[in-house]
This record gives structure tokens, sequence and C-alpha cells, in this order.
């Protein structure tokens, strides 16, 4: 059993049929990737796993609990957080508080009345978002407004964000797109560093396949829908159906 | 000190001494000079700063810092002012039954409303406030007269029971004995002359509490939490935070304030009237926070003061006024000058505040507090250039060989 089970999920967007019949079970303490071309439902498989779709039939089981039904929130205090396509952080707000943010959530649950404390009197959690930003290299910019930053740059805070909190499964759809070859490198090493230290579960979308076949111990490839095959990397590579699918599409 | 950092204790200070020294400040002008009508320091006009800045500060929590716009915020204003009026009826003139009552009230009734209408967001949410708001009024001008007065509004009557009022108590509302309407130093420099009241300093004391709560708020997770949800609520949710109880917790603390003010409305004078609960009251709040700064801590106070100082001041100047202004001109001159002031000051007063809001929305997104922020930078420019400039140049040529 894996630590996420997905069981004929079905999705469907008016006439399109966005998911048919998935079923993936990715083992835990593993690197998982999904690929597809574009609008395959990579991105709507996460959705539904993270609460924000509710698929019409099947199941979605994360550490033996099921996970539909349950609010965004709630699923990520089961320990499920998510780095989305396009990046979703709180650009208003500074870099640091950025990151301070999901230290309190974890530390405090879904709410705390905590009117009356001081932000940088939580020497801990301070001391962990600082560690966090070292890590992914933008401790220098920890007083910079979020809103104001590059696209990759986004994309790297986002992660530090779901890191931070330590997550069982992290989910990450695309999250080197748009970055330049530098960063992206970084980001493997990042990634592999962290699986390396603690146990954790990734469950990874990209189009990228430097990206893919440095991380991934197992890849399935959906489309239309609908997963084509799962394997191990090596086989992946070989397999006619995939290069005809997705790979020859991506180098041609 | 008191859990602040050095730089907000300074400036919790230097707001403290401003409010403290406002019967001085706000009165530059001598008497039976042509400009004493501008003075601003009489103890009614002082009340109604204080007051509206606790509202103001209370409405800020929620608009300035969450970005949910409550269209319905008066009700608990009035909700305030009658708690206040009835400990009157029942018990006796002290203020201390009725402010801590009204607190509570308006905090139930913040939780019941804001329960239903943080379902929603945005123009949604702004909607069912209003809607709140307005039955609130229509209740409590007509369906809840036992409780309200109806249009007379709520006194205190001779037959009224007051249980605890004693022989040799006021009968006007006081703080233990401390009579509100009473001045307690009236000195005159000159021909200066100032009015330090017992009411003003009352309400005084306590804005700085509110101001206090409010600055505490701003810099607490807590706060930053009402900030990230204004920021990115999907964010905020996929991050395991539920944003409704932060939302809502924002609302009753806002209510809670606006209760407040209600209710020392009713401390300076002893009446609630149903009108207190109108719409208009309800968007008076949201231009007073939007003039001032939306989100900033002391833009609020800034905006309800410039509007009551607007309402109460330019609201006086008629054209007798206007006619002793533009007498220096020939008479021809003059009856036109009067002509073309006349629709923005009297009773048009609310033209005069309506371009000013639109001025300041349309070049000052941030308020009062942003064109005293602008002003402030083109000061701390001028210093650099002159003095500043040697030590920039030195900075420079330092600089140059690494480059
Ligand atoms: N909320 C939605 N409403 C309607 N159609 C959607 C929605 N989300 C995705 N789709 C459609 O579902 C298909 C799969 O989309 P997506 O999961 O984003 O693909 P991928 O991430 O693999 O590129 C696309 O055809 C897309 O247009
Ligand atoms: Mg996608």
């Amino acid at each position: 059993m894996g630590i996420l089970e997905v069981k004929g999920v079905n999705k469907r967007f008016g006439g399109l049929q966005a998911l048919g019949n998935v079923n993936l079970s990715v083992t835990e303490n593993t690197v998982h990737a999904i690929i597809g071309p574009n609008g395959a439902g990579k991105s709507t498989l996460l959705n539904c796993l993270v609460g924000k779709l509710i698929p019409d039939t099947g199941s979605v089981m994360f550490d033996g609990q099921s996970v539909l039904g349950r609010k965004p929130h709630e699923i990520n205090q089961m320990g499920i957080s998510r780095v989305f396509q396009t990046p979703e952080i709180f650009g208003d707000l500074t870099v640091m508080e950025n990151v301070m943010i999901p230290c309190f959530a974890k530390r405090d649950g879904s709410f705390r009345l905590h009117a009356f404390e001081s932000v940088p009197n939580e020497k801990e959690l301070v001391e962990k978002a600082e560690q966090i930003l070292i890590d992914v290299n933008m401790i220098d910019q920890r007083n910079q407004h979020a809103a104001s930053m590059s696209r990759g740059d986004k994309r790297r805070l986002e992660m530090a964000m779901c890191l931070v909190q330590e997550p069982r499964l992290l989910l990450l759809d695309e999250p080197t797109a748009g970055m330049a070859r530098a960063d992206t490198n970084n980001t493997i090493d990042l990634l592999k560093e962290i699986k390396a230290k603690r146990d954790i579960t990734m469950a990874i979308i990209e189009h990228d396949m430097h990206v893919v076949f440095s991380l991934a111990e197992r890849i399935t490839v959906l489309a239309q829908g609908t997963p084509l095959v799962e394997d191990t990397p090596e086989n992946i590579k070989g397999h006619p159906k995939v290069q005809e699918a997705y790979l020859g599409q991506a180098h041609g | 000190m008191l859990g602040l950092n050095s730089k907000d204790t300074k400036f919790l200070l230097i707001v403290i001494f401003l409010t403290l020294a406002t019967p001085i400040l706000l009165q530059p002008f001598p008497e039976g000079s042509g400009m004493a009508q501008f003075n601003a320091g009489y103890p009614d006009l002082m009340q109604r700063f204080a007051i509206y800045g606790i509202f103001a500060i209370g409405f800020n929590i929620l608009f300035g810092l969450t970005g949910y716009l409550s269209f319905g915020h008066a009700a608990f204003l009035g909700i305030g002012s009658y708690s206040v009026v009835w400990m009157y009826k029942l018990l006796d003139y002290n203020v201390i039954w009725g402010l801590p009552l009204a607190i509570i009230t308006s905090g139930i009734f913040a939780l019941a409303i804001g329960f239903i209408s943080l379902r929603r967001s945005g123009i949604y949410f702004s909607i069912l406030t209003l809607a709140f708001a307005q039955m609130s009024f229509a209740l409590a001008y007509s369906v809840l007269t036992p409780l309200t007065n109806g249009e007379t509004g709520l006194q205190v009557y001779r037959s009224d029971k007051q249980v605890l009022l004693g022989a040799t108590e006021p009968t006007s509302p006081h703080f233990f004995g401390i009579v509100m309407r009473e001045n307690f130093w009236e000195p005159s420099v000159g021909n200066w002359q100032f009015t330090f009241n017992n009411g003003y300093y009352f309400c005084a004391i306590i804005a700085i509490l509110a101001f206090y709560l409010s600055l505490r708020i701003f810099r607490s997770p807590f706060g930053m939490m009402l900030r990230a949800i204004k920021s990115n609520q999907q964010r905020m949710n996929y991050t395991g935070l539920n944003s409704r109880p932060y939302t809502l917790a924002a609302f009753v603390i806002s209510g809670m304030y606006a209760g407040l003010a209600g209710g020392l409305l009713a401390s300076m004078d002893p009446l609630a009237g149903a009108e207190r609960m109108q719409w208009t009251a309800s968007g008076e709040v949201v231009l007073m926070t939007i003039l001032g700064g939306a989100g900033t801590l002391l833009g609020p106070v800034l905006g309800a003061g410039f509007i009551k100082y607007f309402e109460n001041i330019f609201s006086k100047i008629n054209d007798n006024v206007l006619h002793t202004w533009f007498g220096f001109l020939p008479d021809g001159i003059e009856d036109f000058m009067v002509t073309i002031v006349h629709p923005f000051v009297g009773k048009g007063w609310h033209l005069t505040l309506g371009l000013l809001f639109m001025a300041v929305v349309i070049f000052l997104p941030g308020g009062l507090v942003e064109l005293g922020q602008r002003v402030g930078r083109l000061f701390r420019r001028r210093d650099i250039n002159s003095a500043d400039a040697e030590a920039k140049a030195a900075k420079q040529r330092a600089n140059t060989p690494a480059e």
C-alpha cells in the first residue's frame, strides 16, 4: 500500500473527460513523477488530491484516510503541501512573512487567536524560517515584498513555504517552469538534499526531462486523462508508447 | 516596552502626546480673531474626534487588514449607545455599567451577523452587512419601540427606576463622580482660551488604549494572518489555515470597537437614536478609513478627525461669514466670490468633502498617511541633497575601484 492511493478517479468538465479512471499508487518516501502533454489532466489530478476539486467518482486515500470531502486546510494539516503551477504566494507580504505563515500553521493548527504575541518574538519559528530561506538562497531578499520578485523567485519562495511545513507528501506542479538553468539545478539539488535529510514523499509534475530523470524513482505517464504506463525511469525512457505520446513531442 | 519594539514605543508615545495635548493643539487662533471659527478645541468636537477615532481604528482591523468591506458597522454603534442608555435607566448615570455591556452586546451581534455575512466575500459580503444594518435600523426605528423608544430616541425619564442612584449622585453621565460634561480647567493665555473637559479626557484615554490594542494586533501573528487573507486567501487555505475563524474574529473585534464608540457617544450625551444605525453612518466610517489610509495604523484616526472637522467647522460657514471674508473686495466682485464659494461651505460641506475624497482616492491611494509620507520623503531628499552630498560623493569614490 502506498501512502497515496488514487482509485478509479473520474472527473468531467461538461463534455470534457479531464480524468478517466485514474489509478495511482505512490510509495512512501519515493519521488513519483507524473508526466504527459499539456491538457493531459495532471493539474486536475492534483486538484482532486488537495480538495480544490471533488472527483465525480473514485477514491483518494492518504495514509489510509480519505481526503475526499475535506476542506483544503484540513488536507494540508494531514501533511500534504502543494506548489501550484502558477505561483500562489502572499504578494503584499514580505518574503520572511510568507515563510513565517506556514510555520505558524504547522505549529498552531488551522486557527489560533494569537493577537498579543509579537512575530519577531517567536524565536524558534524565526530560526526555522531563516534556515529554509538560506536553503533556497533567498535570505538576502527576506524583507522584500513578495509581489516584486521574478517568477522564478516566486516559485522558489512557494517551494520554501511548502518545505518549511515538513509535509509528508509534497506535490509539485511544474516547479521549475520559468526558472533559469542554474536555478533549476539548484532546485534539483535542494529537493535531493531534503529527500536525503528526512522522510518525505514527492509527487512531481514536470515537463523538463532533465529534472524528471534526476529525481524520479517512478514515473506515470498521463495522456488524455488516463495513465498510459507506470514504470521506472530506465524503462520509461525506452518505452515506445511513451516516445510516441509524449517524449517524442517534447524533444521534437 | 509594553510588548512593543523601540520604534513602535516611540510611535505610541507620540500618539499619546498628541491626544493629550489636543485641547491646546486644536486651538491655534486667538478668540475674537477672524480665524477663531476654525478652532476645533471645544469639548463636543474633541469628544467626537476621539470617539470616531475609536470607531475607525476598529473598522480598520477588519477592512484595512482583511480587505472585507463592511457596510453595516453603524449597527454596532447604535447597539452600543442603546446599551449604555439602558444602564442609565435601570441603574444610574455611572458609565461603568453601560460601557462593558456595550462592548459585550455589540460583540454578540457581530458574532451572529459576521457568522452569516462571512459566508460570502467581496460585494456580496458588503451587501449582506448593509442588509443586516438596515434591518437593525428598521427594527430600532419602529418594531422594537419598547426597547429603543422608536423615533424619539432612548433617553432617561424621571419615572425610570435608576435603582443605584444615590442622593448626591450627579444626574448626568459620570465616571465615579467625574461628570463628563464638566470642564476641569479653563485657562486663558492672552487671547487664547483653552478648555480641558472631563468627557474628552475620558474618551481620549480609552482611545489611546484602543490604539495600543490595535498596534499590538497589527504586529501579532494574528494580524499577519489577517493581512495574508487580504493578499491571497487561496494560498492561506492550502497552507493549512482556516480563513473563516480569522475573518470572524476580526469582524467581532471591529464590532466591539464600534460598540464601544457608540457607548461613548451615549456617555457624552445620554441619548440613543435609531438614526445612529443608518447606512450613512456606516458609509462614513468607510470614508474615514479610506481617506486616512486603510491598513495603516494612524490613517483611520486622521480620516475620522478630518471628516468630523469638516462636518462641524465647514458647515458653520454661512453667507454672513463669507461676506466678512471677501469684504475687502469691490461689492460686485464680493457678491460674485460669495456666490462661487457658497455651494462648498455651510450646508454644502458634503460637496467639499466629496471632492476631497475623490482627489485622495485618485491621487493618493494610500490616503492622508501617504501624503504625509510623500512630504516626509521630499524633505529627507532635500536634506540628502544639501548635507549628505559630500558624504555620498566620498562613498562613490570609495566604491568605484571595486567595480
Ligand atoms: N476548472 C476547469 N473547468 C473546465 N475545464 C478545465 C478546468 N480545469 C482544467 N480543465 C480542462 O481539463 C483539461 C486538463 O487540464 P489540466 O489538468 O490543467 O492539464 P495539465 O495540467 O496536464 O496541462 C484541459 O483540457 C483543461 O482545459
Ligand atoms: Mg498543469
